[in-house]
């Protein structure tokens, strides 16, 4: 048996709203919230980057996890907003939670699904008994051109998940997991290019749609499942709309979608999307529910995951700070407090 | 802009990271930083690592307007004296907050940020910061 032992979400305090950069760029704030279905954006303090916000989430998952964080064999970081080009973020988050010096450590990246790559890698090594526990996080502070369609969505935020395989502490079991990856250029960012580029369109159907869907459909045959299985879907949300379709496309009912789906109110938080959106099911899931979760990277992969939640979850997420939380406790910021905080301008 | 010896910075990654401080096994005395000798017992004195837990309050704080050099991105900042729960007062930035925020006896908890950059293309320095519990 393997599965989640402990996990934990962050977001940062800072937000902006749709309206606030429509205004800049001469555009229709209205149309632009119903296109992509967000209304406001988290943005990271200027103190504050993806390996700050990993080791955030990395204490609420100890915290939750009830274990001495020398035990932790694996400290994988995903992200595509690294804050080094060369020096592991890994490193750091181990450091700062205290992991000790035998811990296998290593920064991942694959687009938005970095987190879960870390999370499957993380399943490897604890399942085959190399090590007791590992640790993935996901955390990006996304950038998006100024002007550009991602700078509506592009936010910051991470989620962080211990991996173990002993029942008595598992509060989630991940029964299985698989991967649907190809070679698909829809979104990239070449070296010591500081934005990233996209397809715009060919995002969405060759892309996303295929991947998420052949990861489903690989998930249940897998597993002898069918989407009226599970009673939570977490998808990749890049935005509000494409979580939607795909759950559109595999008959799920809104009830079912809704309580995993945060980036209308934080918008995409890349390696962490995902990863906060099972933390926000996971925060009110009841023992023995069923949670189906499929991840997407642009490049292009999708990681789908079958959850079921145990008896241990009631006992362990009474320590730290709820997804919703987060998400309250807010402070929104003017497009020129905004252009400091993203250190848009070439001088900062 | 000036940086910090990386020898110097990377020696204090455990206090700064994981408020690693020590405390006198002879007198119970808890110290952060660390000391190299207890000075109430001198040589009969027996220092050992100490883990803080991070949780404190505030003692006394100021509003910083006018900040050194690589701190210009998160002024005006609350510059605050915290005295941890455990004994020992140390002097951090308070997150997230407005000078309106903090109150002399306000509860904070320690927070991993940022402190500095060495430039655009130098190394970054991490460390402890507090937060305002709500």
């Amino acid at each position: 048996m393997v599965g989640i032992i402990g996990y934990g979400a962050y977001i940062p305090k800072y937000r902006i709203k749709m309206e606030e950069i429509a205004a800049v760029w001469g555009e229709e704030a209205q149309r632009i919230k119903k296109g992509l279905g967000i209304e406001e954006k988290a943005v990271p303090g200027t103190d504050e980057d993806s390996a700050t916000m990993a080791v955030e989430a990395g204490r609420i998952a100890l915290a939750r996890a009830e274990i001495d964080s020398k035990k932790i064999g694996a400290c994988y970081v995903g992200s595509e907003s690294h804050p080094y080009a060369v020096k592991p973020t890994a490193t750091i988050v181990a450091e700062a939670l205290a992991c000790g010096n035998d811990t296998m450590s290593a920064d991942f990246e694959f687009a938005c699904k970095a987190g879960t790559s870390a999370m499957q890698c993380c399943m490897g090594l604890v399942k085959s008994n190399m090590i007791k526990y590992a640790l993935a996080i996901g955390s990006d502070t996304a950038q998006g051109r100024p002007g550009d369609a991602l700078e509506y969505s592009a936010a910051a935020g991470a989620g962080a998940y211990i991996i173990g395989n002993e029942k008595g502490e598992i509060l989630a079991e991940i029964e299985e997991t698989v991967s649907f990856s190809s070679d698909t250029p829809d979104f990239w960012r070449r070296q010591h290019a500081e934005f990233p580029q996209h397809g715009g369109r060919f995002t969405g159907l060759p892309a996303y749609f295929k991947h998420v869907m052949g990861a489903a459909q690989a998930l249940f045959e897998k597993t002898g499942t069918f989407a009226r299985d599970y009673d939570y879907f977490v998808f990749h949300q890049p935005n509000g709309k494409f979580p939607r379709e795909v759950a559109k496309m595999l008959g799920i009912e809104e009830k079912k979608l809704s309580p995993g789906l945060v980036c209308s109110r934080i918008g995409n938080t890349y390696s962490g999307a995902s990863l906060i959106g099972l933390a926000r099911v996971l925060d009110d899931a009841k023992p023995g529910e069923k949670i189906f979760v499929a991840s997407f990277g642009s490049g292009a992969g999708s990681d789908a995951f079958s959850i079921n939640v145990t008896d241990n979850i009631v006992e362990r997420r009474k320590e730290g700070m709820t997804v919703e939380e987060f998400i309250a406790e807010k402070e929104y910021l003017t497009y020129g407090q905004y252009v400091k905080h993203r250190r848009k301008l070439k001088s900062l | 802009m000036a940086s910090e010896a990386l020898p110097l910075s990377w020696r204090r990654i455990p206090e700064r990271y994981c408020l690693i401080g020590n405390s006198c096994e002879n007198c119970k005395t808890n110290f952060f930083p660390t000391r190299k000798i207890c000075p109430n017992c001198r040589r009969r004195g027996k220092l050992a690592d100490k883990t803080y837990s991070g949780k404190g309050k505030v003692y006394s704080y100021s509003l910083v307007n006018v900040v050194p050099q690589g701190f210009e991105l998160d002024a005006p900042y609350v510059l605050a004296i915290i005295e941890l729960e455990e004994g020992p007062r140390v002097t951090a930035q308070i997150v997230d907050c407005g000078e309106k925020d903090v109150k002399i006896g306000s509860l904070v908890k320690m927070v991993f940020r940022k402190i500095k950059e060495d430039g655009d293309e130098g190394v970054i320095h991490y460390g402890f910061k507090f937060g305002l519990v709500k």
